[in-house]
């Protein structure tokens, strides 16, 4: 899969300021979801993904002030005006969101959820219904949903409504930010299935948000991780899975419960995330890395590729390390 | 035993050093200072006394014999105004009183002993409620005539729902907190828990409320003295001032009616500013 | 609706309904008994001072009952207020459903024209302080703490005084005859009627606006691309509604007992000024009739509010009240 000319997302070294914090809840992101592509964007909560998964809908978090570019389809969505914002939003750029009994109103019918948008752009009422009839059936919901609120179905029909509602203007990007994390077991395998399914049947580009690596190496094309509001690693989802090049892609792939894994025992990664009220010198990471030295205390990474294998980024200066001792958990 | 006596949160001492910053509350706390110090020493201060009419100067302007003016019986305003703050204060505070009182001993006993108890009482609280303070009290005044015991009595039992319903959720959710099992493992009485334990973590919460009341109560009696059923004729009180000057305000002399309506305004405003901070900032402690 | 809804909802306003009678009988007891705790025999107390004549006599005693025991004195009471009968007015020497039927539209187009005042600023009032914020926001809280603390009679007073004594805008008394002569002499009282729940519907309206405005599904309608004044009308304002009106009984009733402040500043012949020339004058069966018309007045915009929350609020189950948000 390599990304065509003009990716669907590409976002550039995007810095975030929020009120009240001493370093960019973002610092430096780059990112890019070509067409059609499956992205997933990983980390712990509190990493930033959220946010700037959000970036792409320009939705930005009061008071923040940001810088770099975040480009859909060639047009910045931070500099855009809020007319071409709105048109962006009711077309080319979509999210399904977290928790669905939050994200819908529960005092207006699902119907009306679902047509909204496209009302709002000016569709007459029928042809709205009409399409929304269309993608409930793709979800595998009946036209009775419309005149249902949302305190009448179940959660995970809720969020089959919520991807529904994201398909409405036939949207080039969609953007899924944890759209299983609120929901049962049985629920959120449905949802994952219906998700890919659609995205090929769409040909939607796709940045899958979330905290689980083994989902996200499951269903994408490629991952990034992210860490403390900065780019750890990235690569295509074997690849990464296969050798991971960053210390904490280590840490949490060793983190995570496999049925065959040997060693039995599961490694929790020590230390806590950095807090936003205070600076960071060098890597994030470091206060919490095996394998940091006072290089990486004074010197924040820059994410180099490796030569060997295309496509594969990762900010670390102890790349040959992590290669050489295995995953820090086994060291 | 030690865990439970420590999860008894401080009481009335703490609500000194939560006294306001910003300069609106610093305002209302400075007029409710001079309301209540005229209240107290007011007849000591007045310039002139506050009943004696001289007609020569009736509806003078201000001066420097009558500072604020006269009213239409030549009595001299800021006297009037002065004096008028212990009638006018006095009123709220019987109605303040008997409702904290009144409405504590209500709420406490309807959380503590519930099932029958409490659905009476707390069906009696929502037939009061059908009853507007002021009707209630009109309703006395026509039954025991025009005074101030009266009024106060029916808006004082007019009050209570409002602080029983408040004690209530206070007190059920004291009551399910571990120290109170364990005074009542310890074979504390239920009257001694809920005087000694839990009236003092629930007061602070109580007075604010009966602090925003006090500025209800007084626009309640200002309003009935206003209508003349309130305090008797000649009684320096701000609302009975009103409606001693209102005739004047017809015939282009506002002044004596307009100045105990400012004092009125701003007394109720002070009061509910202060008591609303103070309410929110224990609200805000107890979380 | 479906029939098992409806059904539901049929038998939810049934109970609400024999409820507010209960109370209503209870209250009209209260207001009944009232007169037996006033000091004095009855038939004094409803003379009070007035030329006891042996006929005048005779005529409270029949009509009251005096001589029968007190619970069937209340059942007879109660069954001719049922049948719209107050008795008769000891001031006016007329029957007390005449005088409220002669000054009741009045009173109504007074709290009519104050409702509306009330309802369209003070919603307009929380809803650009919610929504802008900042510097109006703080202004409209200064605006309504001096609203909120000015009682109506002083509102009455001090728009008399410079709207109609001063600048001679408006008339300073009497209610006009005629829609637009009403309308033009009851302005100044109903704004005065109107000001202080200006200021707490504008509050209200704040703070519920601003709990929705919190929500998630108001950013997920925003990331749809809804435009902000839709996002407003229709997830925030919508979102309140149920908070709102459950303030309509407490709006209605002030509305009810402010007018014996505001009819008596402006010599409005309406039931408050009934009310309070009634009580000053001691005449008990018309401050019973008046007292209870309000109180019943209350328990139906309650019952009203009540029956409606259900329709307003999908999730709200029938008979439970909760907050909108």
């Amino acid at each position: 899969m390599t990304p065509t000319p003009v990716p669907v997302l590409q976002v550039q070294d995007l810095r975030l300021t929020l009120p009240g914090t001493a370093r960019p809840v973002l610092d430096g992101v780059d990112l890019t979801v070509g067409a059609g592509e499956t992205v997933a964007l990983v980390g712990e909560s509190g990493s930033g993904k959220s946010l700037t998964s959000r970036t792409a809908l320009g939705l930005l978090p009061p008071g923040a002030i940001a810088s770099g570019t975040v480009r859909v389809e060639g047009e910045d969505t931070l500099t855009m005006s809020a007319a071409r914002l709105r048109a962006l939003r009711t077309g080319d750029v979509a999210m399904v969101f977290q928790d669905p009994r939050a994200a819908l109103n529960p005092l207006r019918r699902i119907g009306d959820f679902l047509t909204e948008g496209l009302r709002a752009a000016g569709t007459k009422q029928e042809a709205a219904t009409a399409r929304a009839v269309e993608l409930l059936d793709a979800v595998g919901l009946d036209a009775s949903a419309l005149g249902k609120y949302p305190s009448q179905v179940s959660g995970g029909m809720l969020q089959r409504v919520m991807i529904a509602a994201a398909l409405m203007g036939d949207p080039s990007l969609l953007l899924a930010d944890e759209p299983t994390t609120a929901l049962d077991v049985v629920s959120q395998a449905e949802v994952i299935a219906l998700l890919t399914k659609l995205r090929e049947r769409f040909g939607t580009g796709l940045l899958f948000v979330t905290h689980d690596l083994d989902l996200a190496a499951a269903i994408s094309d490629r991952v990034y991780v992210m860490y403390a509001g900065r780019i750890a690693e990235t690569a295509p989802a074997e690849t990464l899975f296969a050798g991971p090049r960053h210390p904490y892609t280590a840490a949490l792939l060793a983190s995570t419960p496999r049925p065959t894994a040997q060693g039995g025992r599961l490694a929790a990664i020590a230390g806590q995330p950095p807090d936003l009220r205070t600076t960071i010198e060098g890597c994030a990471f470091a206060e919490r890395c095996p394998l940091a030295t006072g290089l990486c205390r004074e010197r924040a990474p820059e994410p180099l590729p490796d030569p060997a294998r295309p496509g594969h980024l990762a900010a670390c200066h102890h790349t040959d390390r992590l290669v050489a001792e295995g995953t820090p958990a086994d060291a | 035993m030690t865990a439970a006596t420590l999860t008894r949160r401080p009481g009335l001492a703490k609500l000194r050093a939560a006294s306001g910053r910003s300069p609106l509350h610093l305002a209302c706390l400075v007029v409710v200072g001079l309301v209540v110090l005229a209240a107290l020493v007011g007849p000591w201060i007045t310039p002139h006394d506050p009943n004696s009419a001289e007609l020569g100067s009736a509806l003078a302007g201000p001066s420097g014999e009558h500072l604020l003016g006269a009213d239409v019986a030549g009595r001299d305003t800021l006297s009037r105004l002065i004096a008028g703050a212990r009638t006018s204060l006095l009123g709220p505070l019987g109605v303040v009183v008997f409702s904290t009182v009144a409405g504590i001993a209500v709420g406490m006993v309807a959380a503590w002993r519930g099932g029958w108890v409490d659905s009476l009482l707390s069906r009696s609280t929502e037939l009061v409620f059908a009853f507007p303070g002021v009707l209630l009290a009109i309703l006395v005044i026509a039954m025991y005539g025009e005074g101030l015991i009266a009024p106060v009595a029916a808006l004082g039992v007019a009050y209570v729902p409002y602080v029983s319903r408040l004690t209530r959720s206070l007190v059920l959710a004291e009551r399910a907190r571990p120290y109170v099992s364990a005074y009542q493992v310890q074979g504390h009485s239920a009257l001694q828990i809920c005087l000694r334990h839990i009236l003092p973590n629930i007061a602070p919460v109580v007075l604010a409320q009966s602090a925003v009341n006090f500025g209800y109560a007084l626009m309640d009696l200002a309003g009935l003295s206003f209508l003349g059923l309130g305090v008797p004729p000649l009684t320096p009180d701000w609302g009975r001032m009103v409606f001693d000057g209102q005739t004047a305000v017809q015939y282009g002399y506002p002044l004596s009616a307009i100045l105990p309506c400012v004092l009125v305004v701003l007394t109720v405003v002070a009061f509910n500013v202060v008591g609303e901070r103070w309410a929110d900032r224990v609200a805000r402690r107890d979380k | 609706m479906s029939v098992a809804s409806l059904l539901g909802f049929g038998r939810f306003a049934l109970r609400r309904l024999v409820e507010m009678v209960f109370t209503l009988l209870v209250a009209s007891f209260a207001v009944f008994g009232a007169m037996y705790l006033a000091p004095g025999s009855p038939a004094s107390f409803l003379l009070s001072g007035r030329s006891a004549s042996p006929q005048a006599l005779a005529a409270i005693n029949a009509r009251y009952h005096l001589d029968d025991p007190f619970a069937l004195r209340y059942v007879r009471w109660l069954g001719d207020v049922v049948q719209g009968d107050f008795g008769r007015s000891l001031t006016y020497r007329t029957d007390v459903s005449r005088l409220l039927a002669d000054r009741l539209p009045t009173t109504l187009m007074l709290v009519g024209m104050a409702l509306v005042v009330v309802v369209v600023v003070g919603l307009l009032l929380g809803r650009v302080a919610a929504v802008r914020g900042g510097a109006v926001d703080s202004a409209v809280l200064v605006a309504t703490t001096l609203a909120i603390g000015t009682p109506s009679f002083v509102a009455a007073v001090l728009l008399q005084g410079l709207f109609a004594v001063q600048l001679g805008w408006f008339p300073s008394s009497g209610a006009g005859d005629g829609f637009w002569d009403m309308v033009f002499h009851l302005t100044l009282p109903a704004v005065a009627l109107a000001l202080y729940l200006i200021g707490l519907l504008a509050r209200v309206t704040r703070t519920a606006m601003l709990e929705a405005l919190d929500s998630e599904h108001v950013t997920v309608a925003r990331s749809r691309g809804v435009p902000e004044r839709l996002v407003i009308r229709r997830h925030v304002l919508r979102n309140s509604l149920g908070t709102l009106l459950t303030t309509g009984g407490l709006i209605v009733s002030t509305l009810l007992v402010c007018t014996v402040l505001v009819e008596t500043a402006f010599s409005i012949g309406g039931i408050g000024q009934l009310l309070e020339l009634s009580t000053s004058t001691k005449d008990f069966p018309t401050v019973q009739a008046v007292s209870l018309l309000i109180v019943g007045i209350f328990m139906a915009v309650n019952l009203l509010v009540d029956l409606v929350l259900p329709l307003v609020d999908p999730r709200i189950t029938l008979g439970t009240r909760s907050a909108a948000a």
